[in-house]
């Protein structure tokens, strides 16, 4: 056959190209991604930061707890969602992601990309959140924007540990099961990941206390408080830190390991 | 490519081994694969020269979506080597994949972009810029009559259309070598043709086309040289002309009777001008030089053998002859 020598290209202007499908087709579904992903965490903003508290069964410190979990909720469950969906629909019918791995760049970098995408719409659907959700409750006693570098860390790394889980779940789960997704693993998640109370708090049910550590949005949530609400209750940043690191690691290769098998056959 | 082969494990064996792989490079050997396990290539050399237009031609399920998606990089073989333009189609992927163009068995356009931005990205994914990107897509989209679908999405195109656009996309980075996978399946006749006159032009202006089909009639007048797969094998490889001369002679003549055709085969072997005969269940194949004229005979000795004849069947020399003589079965 031909051996023609050809141009190399640059596998990194390939990833910017991948990328920026994913910006063009994210920003164009704006209100629905946030509509989807924000949502019902605003709701729950609604009930108990907003109508609870009005009505005297909500201490006014709660909204304390609540605003840095809240804000968790939303980017970690944009970014789990903008990896997971598309990956279940490309693998499992559309086929659309095809074209991308035909690409003449390493096929790994393909699931890397998706990564920084997902990690991307988290930060966008926290930036929305959070002064919407602050207006909803009204002043928060303790909240601060000093630690705005630490903030924006946390918010980075829960990102990237929620779609790394995503690239795994999308990859792993036949797609007639993601409803399954939703009501087995996200869930539960939500309930018990101490976005809606601190893990302090949990000292009231030891056992509850640790078996939730194995519950990614729980470093998360209480990452958001160390930086948002430092001297209410809440982990150390380090731990944190550590724990959310620890957590990308293990799903990014259980992720990439599941994409690479259903990606090249 | 050389002793390509591919074994698509069980689903019940797939954790087998611990490797947790589908597809894993291994000493080539043609043991016995378990129970369970799919051989979709069985040992394939095949040598396709540079500006052929190169045809593999057998049933569903005959290995040829393996053998394209082995070239294309998208399948890992089981054992054996493949070299795509001097690359390696394992070790040096990422370079065989900047030299091929492929048009899927199925459209498979970004749903999320319209036509000219599908063309766009998959451009930029080869590193060539918008613009240029661009000026070369409105060119292409001219050339394959889909150039008033610029802006439109696909739930706005036909499958005709969408096959042409795959084609497009295909042609969008200019590469050496094109793969299409059945690429007529599912057109309407017009398209059909349409897209047999895109194919030659392509091939004209120098391109190599590796082409899987289950049209006897596409392969044949398509093809400067075909393949001839079934059950992961290679049964034959030479131009359509010279294969078709190799078709057994004669008319291959097919009588579908109510039952067993066993004992109705056995009295066709003394007909006069039959040169072959095969009983299979209730199908009686005879290969006969004297044409139709064998039919009386044939019916009088199956109904002598208690039978019933329901269907007949008569095809001319051709590459179907050919092709049902090497494999006992129809294509498609």
């Amino acid at each position: 056959m031909i051996a023609a020598p050809r141009a190399h290209v640059r596998a990194s202007s390939i990833f910017f190209a991948l990328l920026r499908r994913d910006m063009r087709v994210a920003r164009r579904e704006l209100p629905f991604f946030l509509l989807r992903t924000t949502l019902q965490p605003l709701m729950f903003v609604i009930v108990f930061g907003y109508l609870l508290p009005r009505m005297g069964f909500m201490g006014r410190g709660y909204t304390t707890a609540l605003l840095p979990g809240v804000l968790a909720i939303s980017l970690t469950f944009s970014s789990i969602q903008s990896v997971a969906l598309p990956m279940v629909q490309d693998f499992g019918w559309t086929k659309e992601i095809e074209d991308r791995l035909l690409a003449p760049l390493p096929i790994v970098l393909v699931a890397a990309e998706k990564i920084v995408a997902g990690v991307l719409q988290g930060i966008v659907s926290a930036l929305f959140v959070l002064p919407v959700a602050r207006l909803i409750m009204g002043p928060i006693p303790d909240l601060t924007f000093a630690h705005f570098g630490d903030v924006l860390l946390i918010t980075i790394l829960g990102a990237a540990a929620f779609s790394s889980l995503g690239l795994f779940l999308g990859t792993a789960i036949q797609p007639q099961q993601i409803g399954l997704m939703f009501g087995v693993i996200l869930a539960p998640m939500i309930f018990f990941g101490c976005a809606y109370y601190p893990w302090q708090g949990l000292s009231a049910v030891p056992i509850m206390k640790y078996a939730v550590l194995i519950n990614p949005l729980v470093y998360v949530a209480e990452g958001m408080r160390a930086s948002l609400t430092p001297t209410a209750p809440h982990m150390p940043l380090t731990v944190v830190v550590v724990a959310l690191i620890v957590v990308t690691a293990i799903f990014w290769m259980l992720g990439r390991r599941s994409f690479l098998k259903r990606a090249v056959g | 490519m050389r002793a390509l082969r591919k074994v698509y494990k069980g689903s019940g064996k797939a954790k087998r081994g611990g490797s947790g792989q589908s597809a894993r490079f291994g000493p080539p050997g043609m043991s016995a694969p378990p129970v369970g396990d799919v051989v979709a290539l069985e040992s394939l050399d095949l040598d396709i020269h540079a500006g052929e237009f190169f045809g593999l031609l057998g049933p569903n399920g005959a290995g040829k979506t393996t053998a394209i998606g082995i070239l294309t990089t998208r399948v890992l073989p089981t054992s054996g080597t493949a070299i795509v333009a001097g690359a390696d189609v394992v070790r040096q992927s990422v370079r065989v994949r900047q030299t091929i163009g492929v048009v899927p068995q199925r459209p498979n356009a970004d749903l999320s972009l319209n036509v000219l931005e599908n063309l766009q990205f998959h451009a930029a994914y080869f590193g060539i810029p918008f613009d240029v990107a661009s000026k070369r897509a409105f060119e292409l989209l001219e050339r394959l009559g889909l150039s008033d679908k610029t802006n439109s999405k696909m739930a706005e195109m036909s499958g005709g259309q969408q096959q042409r656009l795959m084609i497009v996309r295909a042609l969008m980075h200019e590469p050496d070598i094109i793969f299409l996978d059945e690429p007529t399946v599912g057109l309407d006749p017009q398209a059909r043709l349409d897209l047999w006159e895109i194919l030659r032009d392509l091939h004209r202006r120098g391109r190599t086309i590796v082409m899987t089909t289950h049209y006897m009639d596409e392969a044949d007048r398509l093809c400067d040289r075909l393949a001839i797969i079934d059950r992961g094998k290679l049964l034959a490889l030479d131009t359509p002309r010279t294969l078709k001369s190799r078709a057994p002679g004669g008319t291959l003549i097919e009588l579908v009777l109510d039952g067993d055709a066993a004992p109705a085969a056995k009295v066709a072997e003394a007909i006069d001008g039959v040169s072959h005969v095969e009983a299979n269940n209730g199908l009686l194949r005879v290969q006969s030089s004297r044409g139709g004229q064998t039919l009386p005979a044939l019916i009088e000795a199956a109904e002598n053998s208690g039978r019933t004849v329901t269907d007949i069947h008569l095809l001319q020399p051709s590459l179907e002859t050919l092709f049902v003589s090497l494999t006992g079965r129809k294509l498609g």
